[in-house]
């Protein structure tokens, strides 16, 4: 059976001073053996101690972002094989705040997203049946609706790092997510919150975001268009 | 350990935070100052891993009808459903995906814009007669779209979350209940939540399997607390295995898959279906077709070199529309089966997936006390989505009820439990409040034995699913009984080797492990008590459906030593709100 070694970032606040890498042998077990199959074989096998976040292992829920050999992905989602490496090292999402192990503060990136207002914002009256809303309207919430939340993009971003105020890529993709749909009518309020010194203009469109995201999302895109939007509407 | 506990008073409390009690939240905060404690992040709960579909009788395609869709629900549970809340369920279906929409669900539209769309098993027009377009869906990541709606809409109406807290005891004074009591998995620290309400919503317990399509989290947790607290736990033995999980990792390919066209082959490359339900073939309910693939694969007619699985063709719909209408299918066939659906078939096989029964409650969603004596209400208790059992599954789940259910009796408790609230005052805490927690706690976060998580909780998932599985007999439960005091007994001399505050993962698996080990001797004890077969129960020893002796729920109870099982039981409500009984009879489709 193959073995792989997994250098993994180590930070326990109730015992260390400093961070530190440890590390661990891994057997694949099976061909598509996963990243997260090697976290839970060293938490379930070797040592207990080690920390990671975790949920749906489907690559929905947006849990399992990490750093591994320098790149933003999802644990559930990435095959040790694909990595073509037999020596891995695997990091906390970078530009967040580390917690314990593997483990970030994800409050900040959170709270981010939710100042987008990122629901549906209606001033004229709503019917009492659905919206109608054509296939091709539809359409344009393709490659937006996606976002998991999980945080690759964000964390990959230099502006992210660099401005603890800066929305972030996701916000951002969220917020076209509300202004591109054919039954919101919450412009004017969310395009002030983008037009910030914190919003939109801070990115520097080097599309690092884009090379992260797992879901192949595009938040550059998105950040583009918001641009235009202001541009056409504000100026 | 924590010595410090914190207390907050709220008027409603939701424990979980997937769609139900999201859904839940977000109503009641409209009202009232409400409160989700949730183990993980919202946008994280297993709600998010629901692919194809929510059902209710638009009739957008073709003509439909809430009683239609009641019918199908009450004979897809093989007639254990309670007709009231099959009928509270499926009439108020086409107003909650309007509701949904209207907060800006992205569903898939028709032509003419309206929401698309598409057939799932066991759904039919004209009671029975031919598969009709029910589910309502956006592409396959409906419940996806859903959960991150759901909680941009509680965040808007203010609700207070409290993200990775890990609920350790319900509290009660007098019979009412009145609290929980959480361990913040961040820093150590303990929290009382004093509230008016309580709503659990907790979700599923499948990881008891070993192969399984659930979360890491759905560990039965909050069932575990109901039963530790006197609450029963209604039908106990029905899972549901889902047919087409992917062989050999268990991840969900969605029943709409076959929705769109695909159908199951054996390796003679036969569509056996056509023999089982000759009538709606790959769309018959969940039960039947898994039942039919395990058939299959032991009278030999398995695929690949183990003969050990069913191949699930999609290819011949075309490239285009597998993108358009199933993309997420596409990305997991790829990753987790390394196969391109549009040219090749997927290989699958039944996989854990859903518990039907639950904390017993009425339609309203106010929990019961589950014995034969009728049907008391506990004070303050309110249970929604897949902890509970109001109950519209039975020993069946149709495909796309889930979210269904979970919209419905998630905005239910949240409108009964803010008038609970607003209609009662604060019933004091206990002075010792919480000690059974902090007691469980302690003994894990102290725990220098033996035994750790992952050789355990292998045991305990290799027995369910070779002993408690898809085909039951009396000997193989007797002996699941027999294994799981054996590892029940294992905890005693447990080991939780990270000793942290913070993030302490392996206490968490610890005390999730207790749970479930909990949960599947009540599963197996009820499944060893019902000697028929019925839905998704299937006893070799028994094969036919017993109405005589069966037509009941079962509730499972924890005897006064808080270990052991006890198996009684509750008659059906056979009465819907105002239509007419639908009498039992044979289920063929």
């Amino acid at each position: 059976m193959k073995k792989v070694t997994f250098e993994i970032f180590r930070y326990d606040p109730d015992k260390d001073n400093e961070a530190y890498y440890q590390t661990y042998e891994v057997e694949i077990r099976r061909a598509g053996y996963l990243m997260l199959d090697a976290l839970n074989q060293i938490k379930w096998e070797q040592d207990p101690t080690l920390t990671y976040r975790r949920s749906c292992r489907e690559g929905v829920c947006g849990s399992d972002g990490l750093n591994v050999n320098g790149v933003n992905m999802l644990s559930c989602m990435t095959k040790v094989e694909d990595l073509n490496s037999d020596h891995i090292i695997v990091q906390p999402l970078p530009g967040m705040n580390v917690m314990r192990d593997l483990v970030t503060d994800v409050d900040d990136f959170f709270n981010k997203f939710i100042t987008v207002k990122p629901y549906l914002i209606r001033k004229s009256p709503t019917p009492d049946k659905e919206f109608y809303q054509s296939p091709e309207d539809r359409k344009l919430l393709d490659g937006l609706y996606e976002c998991i939340a999980c945080g690759c993009c964000s964390s990959s971003c230099p502006s992210y790092w660099a401005d603890a105020k800066y929305l972030g890529p996701n916000a951002f993709l969220r917020a076209w997510r509300y202004l591109a749909d054919s039954r919101d009518e919450g412009a004017e309020e969310r395009l002030p919150i983008l037009n910030d010194q914190h919003g939109v203009w801070r990115c520097h469109t080097i599309y690092n975001c884009v090379e992260a995201c797992p879901k192949e999302l595009n938040p550059t895109d998105a950040i583009v268009k918001i641009r235009k939007m202001l541009l056409d509407t504000q100026f | 350990m924590s010595v410090n506990v914190e207390y907050h008073k709220f008027d409603v409390v939701v424990v979980g935070a997937g769609g139900a009690g999201l859904n839940a939240a977000q109503v009641a905060s409209q009202h009232v100052k409400t409160a989700v404690v949730s183990e993980v992040y919202p946008t994280r709960s297993h709600t998010i891993s629901a692919q194809g579909g929510i059902s209710a009788s638009l009739g957008n395609l073709e003509e439909d009808h809430w009683h239609w869709h009641m019918f199908d629900t009450v004979k897809g549970s093989d007639y254990l459903a309670d007709q009231d809340a099959c009928e509270y369920m499926t009439r108020r279906a086409p107003e909650m995906i309007i509701a949904l929409e209207h907060i800006g669900l992205p569903f898939s539209r028709t032509p003419e814009g309206k929401i698309a769309q598409r057939p799932f098993g066991g759904h039919t027009a004209e009671f029975g007669k031919r598969a009709v377009k029910r589910a309502c869906y956006a592409a396959d990541r409906t419940g996806h779209a859903m959960l991150q709606n759901l909680y941009e809409k509680s965040v808007e109406q203010g609700t207070h979350f409290y993200s990775e807290f890990y609920a350790l005891e319900l509290l009660e004074n007098d019979g009412h209940v009145n609290g929980v009591i959480c361990y913040d998995i961040q820093n150590g620290g303990l929290h009382v939540f004093h509230a008016k309400s309580i709503i659990f919503a907790t979700g599923g317990n499948c990881r008891i399997y070993q192969t399984n399509s659930n979360a890491h989290i759905n560990t039965g947790d909050g069932l575990a607390l109901a039963m530790r607290k006197g609450m029963s736990w209604s039908d106990a033995e029905f899972f549901q295995f889902h047919p087409t999980g992917i062989y050999g990792a268990g991840n969900l390919i969605t029943e709409g898959v076959r929705g769109e066209g695909g159908i199951l082959l054996n390796k003679d490359g036969e569509r056996f279906m056509e023999r089982y339900a000759p009538t709606i073939k790959d769309l018959a309910p969940r039960d039947i077709v898994s039942r039919s693939m395990m058939k299959e694969i032991l009278e030999g007619r398995g695929v690949g070199p183990n003969a050990d699985h069913i191949l699930l063709k999609i290819d011949h719909i075309g490239a285009d529309a597998i993108l358009e209408k199933l993309p997420g299918i596409h990305e997991l066939a790829l990753v987790f089966a390394g196969v391109d659906c549009t040219k090749e078939p997927i290989p699958v096989v039944p996989t854990a997936h859903y518990q039907n029964g639950g904390i017993p409650t009425n339609h309203l969603t106010q929990v019961i006390k589950g014995d034969m004596d009728g049907e008391a209400l506990v004070p303050g208790f309110f249970a929604a989505g897949e902890c509970a059992s109001a109950s519209v599954h039975g020993a069946n789940r149709l495909g796309t009820n889930s979210l269904l259910d979970l919209v419905v009796f998630g905005r239910t408790a949240g409108e009964e439990a803010a008038k609970y609230a607003k209609e009662n005052n604060f019933v004091e805490l206990e002075e010792d409040a919480g000690k059974e927690g902090k007691a469980l706690l302690e003994k894990f976060a102290n725990a220098n034995g033996t035994h750790t998580f992952g050789t355990v909780w292998n045991e305990l998932t290799n027995i369910m699913q070779k002993n408690v599985g898809v085909f039951r007999t009396e000997e193989l439960m007797t002996e699941a009984i027999e294994k799981l005091d054996e590892i029940e007994a294992k905890m005693d001399d447990f080991k939780v080797v990270d000793k942290s505050t913070v993030y302490n993962l392996d206490l968490i698996e610890a005390l999730e492990l207790n749970n479930m080990i909990l949960v599947a001797k009540a599963a197996t004890k009820a499944a060893l008590e019902r000697k028929e077969s019925r839905g998704g129960h299937y006893r070799d020893d028994y094969p036919e459906r017993d109405d005589e002796k069966y037509l009941k729920h079962t509730e499972v109870y924890l005897e006064e030593d808080g270990k052991n099982p006890r198996v009684t039981h509750r008659p059906v409500r056979m009465k819907p709100l105002t239509v007419e009984t639908f009498p039992p009879k044979p289920r063929v489709y």
